[in-house]
């Protein structure tokens, strides 16, 4: 957000605030504890409004919910700004002082009416005044929002469009103000601010960033080049047209976990040669032409960063199997083979190297990590406090960078629903498990549900002649699957719900579409159009 | 960050499902993890976990691990030794690098890894092949 992408605020924001609005995220199931963060805010007082086409569980504790038609956020977002500026709901202070290009979201949001935007959303006009009433006035709110936003083929924009909106009330910086986006994996926040990105280097600077780059050249001795590199999506594109020939994956399965298994299937085929390492001989791993076993969590020392930009140590309780290996020194080894002169002895050593490039990390050693448990960034100085709410120059007299409102367009989906394929996939994650389920398939007796299975409504169910248990071909544009549905009071007729837990036995992601959004690269998995076939 | 009882120990670390970042105590005895429960000292968790931070962690002592690299031989994989699948990484990369340049690798690296992993990754990748083409896959 304003260049750097990640929370404004901390978790401890959710238990002090007077709204919070949950914007495509199951947080109960998905992020369970900070689901406690907010329930505990809902006990302080604070009212909850979930946004999501599916009635989850949360409703029950929530102030509304507004049952959005999939992927028209944006439409919902812009009325939302419409009303609040149409009744001068506005912080204009904040506005004046902090941010630009207010008058061009005005004039963009002018057509978003509540009346035009209850056509496309499905949300009443009434609902749309009284939800951005709610949440101009309060005195502290924040937005949550996972990856119901992203996983679309304009999520950057959806992000844009909620991120305006904290700009409008002035409701970010401050303390039970924030935008909040929640990681779904333990260290999405760190991988990319150590510069795993084709587009940054560590600690936030860009690639393309002449001065930055050099930095790195003259302390790596090398000439890194000067052009952003490719995304995952695009990489893919890459092997498909032969130019990727040498790919090299570390604890990814994206045979499973990525959209359009077939196409992903194609790519990984087409390269020369594959090295994955892992702790498992995934579907991805059987492709390999080298297989390396590596160390996992619990066998490890290091740090991983959270969604609320905190820096926590890892470390390492037990040893691990056979010739398993920690990852960062099997690196080491083929980087040593291959000319480098690296001699990190630990973690640490990485980890000094990093706060020598990165001055939002320079504060964190070990040592302090050990003690406080945990630091958000940025952490300048080794003995200042590290940082809990971002932005709050906004609200100074030395605003420096203003923030900036970006307008956005309501775009109806790409894979669009016909007569063809009449349904709306929505795919997600289920309480007990997680993503591709390698790591969540041994839990013996004591979970229920250890199966796939589609969720769809009452009416939908009955439109079909299907009962619970039945079992569907699902199909898509790219593919099927073989389902059994359960009837679901989540669902609204239209909608049906399946995660991809379980692909050995139905691979979800067969059917899901490889289209991605241009600017973040990611995938919409929350919109596929699919038909269902009795068998 | 560790405590000892007799053969029983307990280390203090980070849940590695979700973003959230739940501190976790693991309790290890005889080199076996026996027990994962919330850690209290968390200022994110307080000693809450939800039901994958406490029980899912038998995935780590499974007897599917990998233990030894794999070498693709004859189509098939086959069980190599730690020399035989660098020198076989060294020997195919050096070649790309000589004869392609930067443009013929691409590396995924992991959300679910280490900081210092995908630091140290990022950088074999710009230091040692010339490329750009790195994604820690953080958009699943």
């Amino acid at each position: 957000m304003f260049g750097s992408g990640a929370d404004t605020g901390s978790y401890d924001d959710f238990e002090h605030t007077d709204v919070i609005l949950v914007w495509g995220s199951n947080t109960q199931e998905a992020h369970p504890i900070i689901y406690n963060h907010m329930r505990r805010g809902i006990k302080n007082g604070a009212k909850m409004v979930l946004i999501d086409p599916r009635k989850l569980p949360m409703v029950n504790f929530a102030h509304d919910w507004l049952p959005v038609n999939v992927g028209t956020d944006i439409a919902l977002a812009n009325a939302m700004g419409h009303v609040i500026i149409e009744e001068n709901l506005y912080d204009k202070e904040f506005v004046d002082h902090a941010t630009d290009f207010f008058e061009t979201y005005r004039a963009h949001v002018e057509k978003y009416t509540p009346e035009f935007a209850e056509r496309i959303t499905g949300i009443p006009q009434d609902k749309i005044r009284s939800i951005a009433r709610l949440y101009a006035t309060a005195p502290r709110a924040v937005i949550a929002w996972t990856l119901g936003i992203t996983e679309h083929h304009n999520g950057t924009n959806n992000v844009h469009s909620l991120v305006n909106l904290g700009l409008l009330t002035g409701h970010v910086g401050k303390k039970g103000s924030a935008l909040m986006p929640l990681r779904g994996q333990n260290n999405v926040q760190g991988g990319g601010d150590m510069g795993a990105l084709p587009n940054k280097l560590p600690g936030f600077f860009n690639v393309e960033d002449d001065v930055a780059r050099r930095r790195f050249e003259e302390s790596w001795q090398c000439t890194i080049p000067s052009l952003n590199g490719l995304h995952l999506s695009s990489m893919l594109d890459s092997m498909r047209e032969g130019q990727l020939k040498f790919l090299y994956i570390i604890g990814e399965n994206p045979m499973q976990s990525d959209a359009n298994t077939t196409a992903v299937r194609q790519a990984l085929s087409n390269v020369d040669f594959l090295v994955v390492q892992d702790l498992f001989l995934t579907k991805t791993a059987r492709m390999a032409d080298v297989v390396l076993p590596a160390a996992g969590w619990g066998e490890v020392d290091g740090t991983y960063t959270n969604s609320e930009r905190g820096v926590q140590r890892v470390r390492k309780a037990v040893d691990s199997p056979g010739e398993a290996r920690d990852d960062v020194f099997i690196v080491m080894d083929i980087a040593n083979r291959l000319g480098a002169k690296w001699s990190y002895s630990s973690a640490q050593d990485v980890w000094d190297e990093l706060r020598s490039f990165s001055p939002a990390h320079y504060g964190m050693t070990y040592e302090r990590l050990d003690r406080d448990y945990e630091l958000s960034w940025p952490c300048p100085s080794i003995d200042e406090p590290p940082t809990k709410t971002l932005h709050t120059r906004l609200h100074s007299q030395e605003v420096g960078m203003k923030a900036k409102f970006v307008a956005v367009d309501f775009e109806t989906p790409i894979d669009e629903t016909d007569e063809q394929y009449p349904l709306v996939l929505i795919t997600g994650r289920r309480l007990a498990f997680y993503n591709t389920g390698v790591t969540t398939s041994n839990y013996g007796s004591k979970v229920k549900d250890q199966e796939e299975y589609l969720e769809m409504s009452e009416k939908d169910a009955e439109h079909y002649g299907l009962d619970n248990g039945t079992v569907v071909k699902l199909s898509s544009r790219r593919g099927s699957v073989n389902v059994p549905i359960r009837l679901s009071t989540k669902m609204k007729a239209g909608n049906v719900f399946m995660a991809f837990h379980f692909p050995d036995t139905v691979d979800t992601n067969v059917l899901t579409n490889d289209a991605v959004d241009k600017k973040s690269g990611v995938a919409s998995f929350k919109y596929t159009a699919v038909k269902i076939e009795r068998l | 960050m560790s405590t000892t009882l007799a053969n029983i120990q307990t280390t203090s670390t980070v849940c590695s499902f979700c973003g959230t970042g739940c501190g976790i105590e693991i309790t290890v005895d005889h080199g076996k993890i026996v027990k994962v429960a919330g850690d209290k000292k968390s200022p994110v968790s307080h000693g809450e976990t939800c039901v994958k931070g406490s029980q899912a962690w038998a995935y780590i002592q499974s007897q599917d691990r990998l233990t030894h690299p794999l070498i693709r031989r004859n189509g098939e994989l086959q069980k190599a030794s730690w020399d035989e699948a660098l020198d076989l990484i060294q020997s195919v990369a050096w070649r790309y690098k000589t004869g392609f340049g930067g443009d013929a690798f691409g590396c995924f690296s992991s959300s679910r890894s280490t900081n210092e992993l995908n630091f140290v990754a990022q950088k074999f990748m710009r230091q040692v092949l010339g490329s750009n083409n790195i994604d820690s896959c953080n958009r699943t």
